[in-house]
């Protein structure tokens, strides 16, 4: 025993090594630096390429001018161009690319699985078929079309979330194996891009092309009607899934032990997956599924923060920086050929899952 | 110990049978899994402040009651009682405020330090904006100090050693701060030595601050040894429970491990230790009384 460790510690030290709190009346957290300086490094990236990516264009404006005309300042020209022009755009990757991070980052901590993201667990995919029966059977280039197309971003949600429902219901056996479940959805979203395959050939070559363009995941031509719905998800699930954080902090053990420290597993998972799944969702509807960000980036993000699980603010602020970063590179590295930022996310992506299959993920039992 | 056994004594004799305080307890048990029913009809009542040890062969059932005393298993049938309520119907957050468990095998995620492992265990007394008050400080600290791994506190709970592990888990309970606790096999995968100072620690914890332990142990000479009472099952049902003198018998030996040992006295605490007979050099000639084999 070392009874006597305590009496050699200084008067300023925590009490608990490493766990120096931070209290403010009622409230009181654990102060945590690096994670901090991680997060705002992370915000200082994301600043950077979103100026970076609003000055492309025919009509460039250098990063500096842009954050200047972010700031109310610039002539008259340059306000229409960042805000009414450029500013949807480079908005809805933001805001796809916060919903993703996030979404992985509760997903991987409830599974306790780097692997368990929306885009490998099929909510994506599954967001995809909605989406594309859509596109075929929302009849044609008529009226229907239109009103397809209006409600192509209900139905990607609607598509989604029953993904993951479904995946749940398979999934549970008295409570959630992480391994169950990235099993069950990796066949769900086997099944969701044979559906979405099989519904493009049943379509015409019109609706084909429009759906490949979709599932690809794209960035180009998008509106203020982009922007909002993902606005709108992400204000009221943010301070909610920060509000269960708490508890995501104790659902990263074994079921016995969760339920020991006084924790609902089951309502507590239910919430906070149907929060991932909508986020997912709602980011597909948007710009289409746009792979392996939600994946990688709440990764990148525990790994920067030697944390033991993904944190949720700094892997959303990440996923953001990545989408609007990889829509940067889709739009610059090939000239005039502008790529779908999908494209490039999955090339960026899809070395980083071989590795993460290759490293698969341990799990400390006594 | 000896001092631990007299309470328990004193704890036992003036009650005659039903009146021994308890806040735990629980009537007319069926658990099972799916079909298979694996306890039945069981009643116990955890005398507060002793530490109750389980014992019985492997599928009996301890863990099983241990899981239901804990609400991780809902009953088929009968009820389990914390404080006079139906434990099932209790809030999980309130339950925990109460009564803490370790379960057998319990699991991690890779990088969680020792101080972040053990300040979970202040999970029930937390809400989503007090993450770190001064009680759970405190708690956490006394915790650490408590299972000696206040230096480790730092350090991953996947670099550290089986016995300083289950030191961690330990502490995460004790952080908990709860008047009951519940151990299921605090002891397994640790050598002799890890086994007896997790177990002297159990011991000092009940000694220290009066707290209730149930615990299921595999080691029988152990449980005689740290436990004030003995429950003794088989086949999902109590077969015996007392003092440890009265529950581990040669007859009960016999009965509940179909195992033909000696009981002798402890040379160290008194307590009934078990020598089984065996079948190997079981006849020594100084023993001219040992029971022959056969």
């Amino acid at each position: 025993m070392t009874e006597t460790v305590g009496s050699t510690r200084r008067a300023s030290a925590p009490k608990v090594p490493g766990r120096a709190p931070l209290r403010l009346g009622p409230v009181s957290t654990v102060l945590r630096l690096r994670p901090l300086l991680v997060l705002l490094g992370v915000l200082l990236v994301l600043v950077a390429v979103f100026a970076v990516n609003i000055g492309l264009g025919t009509y460039p404006i250098s990063p500096a001018r842009v954050v200047t005309v972010l700031f109310g300042g610039g002539d008259h020209y340059d306000q229409l161009v960042v805000f009414t022009l450029r500013m949807p755009r480079s908005l809805t990757g933001l805001l796809v690319g916060a919903a993703l991070g996030l979404s992985g980052a509760i997903m991987q901590a409830i599974a306790r699985n780097p692997l368990a993201s929306p885009d490998i667990l099929g909510i994506s995919g599954g967001a995809g078929v909605a989406a594309t029966a859509t596109i075929v059977f929302g009849g044609g280039s008529g009226l229907g079309g239109l009103l397809a197309a209006a409600g192509l971003p209900v139905v990607a949600l609607l598509g989604g979330v029953g993904t993951a429902v479904v995946l749940y219901l398979l999934a549970y056996r008295g409570g959630i194996d992480s391994f169950r479940l990235v099993l069950v959805g990796v066949g769900i979203n086997a099944l969701a891009a044979n559906a979405t395959v099989w519904f493009m050939t049943l379509g015409g070559v019109n609706d084909a092309g429009r759906a490949t363009v979709w599932l690809t995941g794209s960035l180009n031509a998008r509106g203020w009607e982009h922007v909002v719905p993902v606005a709108v998800a992400l204000a009221v699930l943010v301070p909610v899934t920060l509000i269960g954080a708490h508890v995501l902090g104790a659902l990263q053990f074994d079921d016995d032990t969760m339920r020991g420290i006084g924790v609902n597993t089951i309502a507590s998972r239910s919430v906070l997956l149907l929060g991932a799944a909508v986020l997912a969702s709602v980011a597909t509807a948007a710009a289409g599924p746009i792979a392996f960000v939600a994946l990688a980036t709440p990764q990148i993000a525990l790994r920067l923060a030697r944390a033991s699980r993904p944190p949720l603010v700094t892997s959303m602020v990440l996923g953001a920086a990545l989408v609007v970063g990889a829509d940067v590179i889709s739009r610059t590295v090939f000239g005039d050929l502008e790529l779908p930022v999908g494209i490039v996310t999955a090339v960026l992506g899809a070395p980083y899952l071989i590795y993460l299959i290759v490293h698969r993920y341990r799990e400390v039992r006594t | 110990m000896t001092e631990t056994t007299e309470r328990a004594e004193a704890a036992m004799s003036d009650t005659g049978a039903e009146r021994a305080s308890t806040r735990l307890h629980a009537r007319d048990l069926r658990l099972a899994y799916g079909e298979r029913v694996v306890v039945d009809g069981l009643d116990i009542d955890v005398v507060d402040g002793t530490i109750t040890g389980v014992i019985g062969p492997n599928g009996c059932g301890k863990s099983t009651l241990l899981r239901a005393l804990g609400r991780l298993l809902q009953p088929k049938q009968g009820q389990v009682l914390l404080d006079g309520k139906r434990i099932h119907k209790m809030s999980t957050k309130e339950v925990a405020r109460v009564l803490g468990l370790l379960p057998q095998s319990p699991a991690a995620p890779e990088g969680l330090s020792v101080a972040d492992l053990v300040a979970r265990g202040r999970h029930p007394h937390q809400a989503w904006y007090r993450q770190w008050s001064g009680g759970d400080e405190n708690a956490v600290a006394e915790a650490l100090e408590m299972t000696g791994i206040l230096d480790l506190a730092e350090r991953g709970v996947d670099e550290l050693s089986g016995g300083q592990r289950q030191r961690a888990w330990l502490s995460m309970a004790l952080a908990q701060g709860t008047d009951l606790l519940l151990l299921d096999e605090p002891t397994t995968y640790l050598d002799l030595s890890h086994q007896v100072d997790v177990l002297d620690l159990i011991g000092r914890l009940h000694d220290d601050s009066g707290r209730t332990v149930v615990m299921v142990l595999h080691d029988l000479n152990l449980a005689a040894r740290y436990a004030d009472r003995l429950v003794a099952m088989k086949d999902g049902a109590v077969v015996a429970e007392g003092l440890p003198h009265e529950v581990l018998t040669e007859s009960l030996l016999a009965e509940v491990f179909d195992l033909k040992a000696r009981v002798i006295d402890d040379p160290v605490t008194g307590t009934p230790m078990v020598v089984p007979v065996g079948g190997r050099r079981a006849s020594s000639p100084d023993k001219g009384h040992t029971h022959p084999f056969g």
